[in-house]
């Protein structure tokens, strides 16, 4: 009977993503888009990764969403002067695709049996690091390095985008994301959606230890309640300058970093966590990446500055 | 009762599916954010019936983000579109 | 006693199944923007909430089951606003513009 979901969640998909390519107009294809993400989440919940599937419904439905729909917004209207592509050209075009597609399932539908897995060396550590989720022990634990330079770059591309604010408006606040129009359905939604959506999120952090969740899913919650709140005019982009803002964006990295060091003074080496404390290390650097994860995706969307620093 | 609790979920995908494609080929705003309530609801009720079908309990989580993040959706899209000017300085 | 509950479960998701049908059946044929909200918003809402209801007796522990609930009102009170956007947006009458 999963075989009948899992064929209709497929088509629908196949669907849905054909949609946002033969979509008539921009904002079309984006909100095409956003639906494809929520139901890639779904995809990602049959195929047994609850942890990636928070993620893609946190990310895709709400900050990918929110920044495309921001990013068609700016743009002016396209007036192209090339013809459309004829359908031989199409036709040429989607066969690579294609070809790859059948490529990879061939190869991922006949793996080589027993199919190699690291599953059971990684479950057998996981008592040591006291955590139940293999996917936050892969997270931070064995993987920590690759997972702290992930921020690392986090916060190369807020600063990628704020670069594209003119040289007289750096540090300034970014443009407004209400759109002046006074809505009570939206002040109601962003009054009382909060509250929950930040529980919400800081419970997925802390379930994150033995069940899936984790620092990003719950840092994109608490992002996306930032953001309907500016949305609804109750808040207004703060400025970038702002040294709070910015100790906030910070403070993840330099808490993974800070650990990461003084695994050189209490344990093996780099990024090791002492026997016993390791647990109460990866949950400090856990919030405090968090706040950092959650404060850069809101600012990423909200875009680079639009007026001068107050 | 895992079967058939499966069987309703995909039935309800079915649904929400069917409706999804008239949404998204709508022409109007109003559509859109309809597509995207009916993903609200509609996912919640599906992750809520995989979840008790025998799936990982965690999925009724993936059913809360959806309720959350997919109302955000809808009010993202309520917004009329305009392009921000940047005040003064040098594009 | 366990008979009983599993009963009272395919009797509600069926109904709430049942009533997402009707929601996507007013979805497809009703005339206008307001009754398709209408079919939208009550009838898949009710169909969530049956669905739930039904699950309530499924679920091992009382943390899921109070998850379960807390999912269903969240799903009302974001419904709420949605609908309500929506239904601003057309009586205005932009329903009939474009998409942007």
């Amino acid at each position: 009977m999963m075989g009948v979901f899992d064929i209709a969640l497929a088509l629908l998909v196949l669907g849905v993503a054909l949609m946002v390519v033969n979509a008539a107009e921009t904002r079309a294809a984006v909100i095409a888009f956003i639906a494809l993400g929520l139901l890639l989440a779904l995809v990602w919940v049959r195929l047994g990764s609850v942890d990636v599937a928070l993620t893609e419904a946190a990310i895709g439905g709400g900050a990918t969403g929110i920044l495309l729909l921001r990013a068609c917004g700016r743009l002016r209207p396209s007036v192209s002067d090339t013809p459309q592509p004829g359908l031989g050209v199409r036709a040429a075009a989607s066969a690579l695709p294609t070809l790859l597609t059948i490529a990879i399932a061939s190869v991922v539908l006949s793996p080589p049996t027993p199919a190699p897995s690291l599953a059971e060396a990684a479950a057998e550590a996981l008592p040591d690091l006291g955590l139940g989720n293999p996917v936050t022990a892969v997270l931070l634990g064995y993987r920590a390095l690759d997972t702290l330079l992930e921020k690392v770059v986090l916060l190369l591309a807020l600063v990628g985008v704020w670069s594209l604010t003119s040289d007289g408006l750096w540090g300034g606040a970014p443009a407004e994301l209400a759109d002046g129009a006074a809505k009570p359905p939206l002040l109601l939604l962003a009054r009382l959606l909060p509250p929950f959506g930040v529980v919400a999120g800081i419970y997925l952090v802390w379930a994150g230890a033995d069940h899936p969740g984790g620092t990003f899913q719950g840092g994109a919650m608490l992002a996306g309640m930032w953001l309907l709140a500016m949305m609804a005019g109750l808040a207004a982009p703060p400025d970038t300058g702002n040294p709070r803002l910015r100790f906030a964006l910070f403070v993840g990295p330099a808490a993974f970093l800070l650990v990461g060091f003084a695994g050189f003074l209490i344990a093996d080496g780099f990024l090791a966590y002492p026997p016993g404390l390791a647990k109460p290390l990866i949950v400090a650097v856990e919030a405090a990446l968090t706040l950092s994860i959650a404060v850069i995706i809101a600012l990423m969307v909200a875009g680079p500055a639009m007026k001068a620093p107050r | 009762m895992a079967e058939f609790l499966a069987a309703a979920a995909a039935f309800v995908l079915a649904c929400v599916g069917l409706a999804l494609v008239r949404l998204l080929r709508g022409p109007t705003a109003a559509d859109s954010m309809m597509a995207a309530q009916l993903l609200d609801t509609g996912g919640a009720a599906i992750c809520l019936l995989l979840a008790a079908s025998g799936g990982h309990e965690a999925i009724a989580d993936v059913g809360l983000t959806f309720a959350v993040l997919a109302a955000l959706a809808v009010a993202a899209l309520s917004l009329r579109v305009r392009s921000p000017k940047p005040e003064g300085g040098k594009p | 006693m366990s008979l009983l509950l599993d009963t009272a479960t395919v009797l509600l998701v069926l109904a709430g199944a049942f009533f997402f049908l009707a929601g996507t059946v007013g979805l497809l044929r009703f005339p206008d923007a307001l009754s398709r909200l209408h079919a939208l918003t009550k009838a898949d809402t009710l169909g969530l909430g049956l669905i739930v209801l039904g699950l309530l007796p499924q679920m091992g522990s009382l943390p899921a089951a109070l998850k379960l609930v807390l999912a269903w009102l969240l799903v009302q009170l974001a419904s709420a606003g949605a609908s309500q956007l929506i239904a601003r947006l057309i009586h205005a009458g932009d329903a009939n513009g474009p998409r942007s």
